[in-house]
């Protein structure tokens, strides 16, 4: 599929540059070039085709169907739903308001909140971009049980006691009427949309894909493996912890992960890594604060954690 | 052109900061009104029914909620929106 790029990047290498094929800047060069052109296609394309299917189905029309479901078939929509939903800090209070005073249960906010930073629109085309469809398809998956099971496990904790006590105090009517867009509308909404996440984005998937470039054509393979194999029983809660603040870099983490499972990092290690980055993150944390008790923030970090510790290791034992 | 009141409510992020800012710009360029007025009352945005951050307001009236549209888009939709 990506043939015609990779003809492109050899044309660039060595013609236009006249880098000598087969050697290490060569390599690293080529490396560069092929994936740069290749992730920002695959993010145009991909991030615009959300927007559009988000155009139909926004944050209030999700919580009005989730207002109407029980528990368990809710946390399950709520996971899926977060897919295709936007997660940026900005909204995790409006979100989190919105839901529980709309009636929407604790657990299923959470699921909710959960899965929408975990599985978004820029890691899923890095993961498949770099990674592959499989590795992709894993990641989605597990990302999506770790979020329902952490907000069934969270809803039967009874925690509606840790939210703040102003939270409860104001209900509102879930089913507004959004006014309807025309096709014309929900494109240039899409448009805005993808011109608004690249902007933010493309420095840090710059910087990773030449950091990994670089791994990918300097250091000798398997070089990370004595650090990190999977063998190592603590890398992946070490992965986990160095995960927790990268989050706003979420878009350079991956492409510079990719370059170091090639040398020796393994699978387990890296997904949880990811995972940690985009689903535990220190500045959403901060801003819960506003509407949570600090108790009630680490039962939701810590299960999430233990969610993702468990997928770690369970793909370094399979894969 | 009688008085609108615009207002970018916002939950202190960055990039509600960036909308005020320029919302401040376009509507200084449209010589519509002099001040732009900005807020971090989420009250606000949840009792609107919105769930996203920042919204733009015209009139209290929500006109673009949770993007950062560039200079001329926005200049767009505050014009549709006056009309």
């Amino acid at each position: 599929m990506f043939y015609p790029i990779q003809l492109l990047a050899d044309w660039l290498t060595y013609t236009v540059f006249r880098i000598a094929p087969k050697t290490l800047l060569g390599g690293a060069v080529n490396f560069f070039i092929f994936d740069t052109i290749k992730i920002f296609i695959l993010l145009f394309v991909i991030i615009f085709a959300v927007s559009i299917i988000r155009s139909y189905l926004p944050p209030e029309k999700i919580r009005a169907i989730l207002s109407r479901k029980n528990k368990y078939v809710g946390n399950v929509l709520a996971s899926l739903l977060g897919i295709i939903t936007p997660f940026c800090s900005c909204s995790a209070i409006p979100l989190f308001l919105g839901f529980v005073q709309a009636g929407v249960p604790l657990g299923t906010t959470f699921s909710f909140l959960i899965a929408s930073p975990m599985i978004n629109e820029v890691a899923l085309v890095l993961l498949l971009g770099l990674f592959g469809w499989k590795i992709a398809l894993i990641y989605i998956i597990s990302g999506l049980i770790i979020a329902i099971v952490s907000g069934i496990v969270i809803g039967h904790l009874k925690v509606e006691n840790l939210v703040e006590s102003f939270v409860y105090e104001n209900s509102i009517n879930g089913n507004m009427d959004l006014p309807s867009m025309t096709r014309k509308e929900r494109i240039a909404y899409a448009l805005d949309y993808t011109k608004d996440i690249l902007k933010k984005v493309w420095p840090y998937i710059l910087i990773g894909i030449g950091l990994g470039a670089w791994i990918h054509g300097y250091l000798p393979a398997d070089f990370l493996a004595q650090y990190a194999g999977s063998g190592k029983w603590y890398a992946v809660p070490l992965a986990v912890l160095i995960g927790i603040p990268l989050y706003s870099n979420a878009a350079g983490v991956i492409p510079l992960v990719s370059a170091l499972t090639e040398k020796g990092v393994s699978m387990g290690t890296t997904l949880a890594f990811m995972m940690s980055v985009t689903a535990l993150s220190l500045p959403e944390f901060m801003i819960l604060k506003k509407v949570m008790k600090l108790k009630l923030i680490f039962i939701f970090a810590g299960i999430v954690a233990v969610g993702i510790i468990f997928t770690g290791y369970l793909f370094n034992f399979i894969l | 052109m009688g008085t609108v009141k615009i207002e970018v409510i916002g939950s202190g992020c960055k990039k509600c900061k960036a909308l005020f800012e320029l919302t401040e710009v376009v509507v200084k360029e449209l010589n519509i009104n002099d001040i732009v007025l900005y807020s971090n009352d989420i009250n606000k945005i949840v009792s609107m029914g919105i769930m996203s951050s920042p919204v733009l307001t015209l009139n209290d009236k929500p006109i673009l909620v949770g993007i950062l549209p560039d200079k001329e888009r926005l200049k767009e939709i505050i014009f549709k929106n006056l009309e």
